[in-house]
């Protein structure tokens, strides 16, 4: 499979009170055409950020310092503001994680969707009235697509009218609407309860199948990067520390982080026997000083792991960020 | 032995009239959140209660502690019929029922130390005051992991696990005997969230303490719970001891939950049962059962009369009219 985007030591920082703080610390990362890619982290971890970076949607007091963001043969941050947009919404989507901000409560479902097409979609008739069929056909083949029931007249009515599943499968189709080679979900199905979620997921992988599209599907629920992601990369505190195929890194963590991270998951097979919770908390990103970031943490820290630790190769298509990671295997 | 019982509880919210409505006549519009509830809980016990959003869960546990005001129905604690309790008593009561809230954010005020927080109860109770009441907090604030020194810090200064210790030491610190854990660990990271659970069951099992747990995590109720009910659209549809409930639910609304819960670890050869649309709205529920409009055996009957608890194992009851054909949901499905 050819690459669809290659991220190379990106890093985004944000000027804080409490000083400077480098969200996104050297990620690498890769994403093969039509692939599924799972992106799990804790609240801070820099999951989110790292996306909007590659989106160009980093605000001040943010900004992108360093790195390369391949996309299609092109360095993303190379381009200037009105050729990223031009990117941004047709070959690259981005669904957000709270449907009910990111929609637009003045505006209909219609006008936000048509919204996109008229921006992107360069293959609409040029004569008014056509222009505006294709538009509504088109609006209504992507509702349908999402599977909302009667979407003619559905087209008509604001997000409040629309439950919290339904939101979300109208940001879905508003990403979808001008078929991007790639859709970035955000904590997509966070909101939602499990029989929705299970309902959106599936309709997310049942569309990356029919149109050939890459996923990178943000969570922090490893459940859900099992059932439906191909690769995996676990990302602590601004950084990468694990990335691998799913069943492999999920099946035999070779980061302490994952191995936690795992082993902290309540599930009713582990009754009665006690969780063993990573102890403390996520350390402050200001000022952090080049070294592990997990060792305060790691139940498997020495004083060899104060140094700066790089992604190390764990294997075929492996890698992680620890110097003990043999000892894991 | 039963520490609560709950009979027929019943809570409903009464919208506004509108102009409208009151020149035409119409009857103002009721939400049901909670119809006809019974359960009881054992002394030691964790009673887990699931549910999706919006089915009555939290409204449940609040009206058991009479947080909201029950319309209908009785609930028994220890022999004391506490719907029936007049203010004083029912303040006394509380003493011995407590409550952890889901938002460990919005449950704790942002201008009150530490200390007045968790102490509060100390007082109102008249347990202690002054010095007195300071070490007894302390030693509550050190029984849930954090530290005496912290005491005169604001709830902003910690972190978000950190502050559903505190909220778990106001709970405990006028000695309770019955908690109800509304979604204590829902708004946690995984790594904390496992913390909060081990110190909870820790507890637990060191003060003897008896727990009415809601949450929508499945896994999470599956770890703890020792018997789990299984709540629709302000009903109990389902209840039974928590190993029975997950691997032999017979409920077809708790089957298509379970099987919607994305697993971690070694798949197994799970079936799907998947369900179609939304939860119907509580101001306009369906006629007799409630589940009918998404359940995939629905049949006539299920459109006009709702079925009644029906045993179906040792302490299990579903209420549905075709468990002997839902035997057979999952396996299709597989």
């Amino acid at each position: 499979m050819s690459v669809l985007l290659e991220v190379t030591n990106l890093q985004t920082e944000f000027t804080a009170r409490a000083g400077l703080v480098r969200a996104v610390d050297g990620v690498n990362l890769r994403v093969s055409r039509g692939e599924c890619l799972g992106v799990v982290g804790e609240s801070g971890s820099g999951k989110s950020v790292t996306f909007s970076s590659v989106m160009g949607l980093v605000r001040a007091p943010g900004r992108v310092t360093q790195g390369s963001i391949f996309f299609d043969g092109r360095n993303l941050r190379d381009l200037s503001p009105e050729e990223m947009r031009a990117i941004r919404g047709r070959d690259i989507a981005m669904t957000m994680q709270d449907a009910l901000t990111a929609l637009n409560p003045a505006l209909t479902v219609g006008e936000q969707l048509a919204e996109v097409l008229v921006a992107h979609d360069e293959t609409l008739p040029a004569g008014r009235l056509a222009r505006r069929a294709a538009i509504r056909e088109r609006s209504v083949e992507m509702l349908g697509l999402v599977g909302i029931p009667s979407p003619d007249t559905r087209l008509r009515q604001y997000p409040h009218e629309f439950s919290g599943g339904m939101r979300q499968r109208i940001m879905i189709a508003i990403a979808l609407a001008c078929r991007p080679k790639l859709l970035i979900a955000d904590e997509p199905t966070t909101a939602l309860d499990v029989t929705i979620q299970a309902q959106v997921l599936e309709l997310i992988t049942d569309i990356r199948a029919r149109l050939g599209m890459a996923v990178v599907l943000i969570t922090h629920d490893l459940g859900v990067v099992a059932e439906h992601c191909d690769r995996v990369m676990v990302m602590y505190a601004g950084q990468v520390v694990e990335e691998g195929p799913t069943g492999q890194v999920i099946g035999q963590p070779r980061h302490p982080y994952t191995r936690g991270l795992l082993a902290s998951i309540p599930r009713p097979a582990l009754r009665g026997q006690p969780l063993t919770p990573i102890r403390g908390q996520v350390p402050d990103l200001v000022g952090l000083p080049p070294q592990c970031r997990f060792h305060s943490r790691c139940p498997l820290a020495r004083p060899e792991c104060l140094v700066e630790v790089p992604m190390l190769d764990a294997g075929p298509g492996r890698r992680a960020r620890c110097l003990r990671l043999e000892e894991m295997a | 032995m039963t520490l609560l019982q709950v009979d027929g509880l019943t809570k409903q919210y009464e919208g506004r009239r509108s102009l409208a409505q009151r020149l035409t006549g119409t009857r103002q519009s009721v939400v049901r959140a909670v119809n006809d509830v019974s359960l009881r809980v054992e002394r030691g016990e964790v009673l887990g209660l699931i549910g999706e959003s919006g089915c009555g869960k939290t409204t449940l546990g609040r009206a058991i502690l009479r947080l909201h005001e029950p319309t209908a129905g009785r609930v028994v604690f220890d022999g004391t019929d506490v719907t029936a309790l007049a203010p004083p008593d029912l303040k006394a009561m509380r003493r011995r029922m407590q409550i952890i809230f889901q938002d460990p954010y919005a449950s704790l005020n942002p201008r009150r130390t530490v200390a007045e927080i968790v102490g509060l109860p100390l007082a109102l109770h008249g347990i202690a005051t002054g010095e007195e009441a300071r070490e007894i907090t302390a030693r509550v604030l050190e029984r849930v992991g954090l530290r005496a020194n912290q005491l005169d810090r604001y709830p902003h200064q910690f972190s978000g696990g950190q502050r559903q210790r505190i909220g778990i030491a106001r709970a405990l610190v006028s000695n309770p005997e019955f908690i109800v854990c509304d979604e204590p660990v829902s708004a946690l990271d995984v790594s904390i969230q496992a913390q909060i659970i081990a110190l909870l069951l820790e507890l637990k099992r060191e003060l003897g303490l008896t727990y009415l747990f809601i949450s929508h995590d499945i896994s999470v109720i599956g770890y703890l719970a020792d018997r789990v009910a299984v709540m629709y659209l302000g009903e109990i549809v389902e209840t039974g001891p928590v190993a029975e409930v997950l691997d032999n639910p017979r409920h077809p609304y708790t089957q298509s939950l379970l099987s919607a819960v994305p697993e971690v670890g070694p798949r197994r050869d799970r079936a799907r049962v998947r369900l179609q649309g939304d939860l119907p709205s509580p101001l306009n529920p369906p006629k007799g059962c409630k589940f009918h409009t998404r359940c995939p055996l629905a049949i006539p009957l299920c459109q006009t009369r709702a079925p009644e608890n029906r045993v179906v194992g040792p302490g299990h009851v579903a209420a549905c009219y075709r468990l002997d054909e839902n035997l057979s949901l999952l396996d299709a499905a597989r």
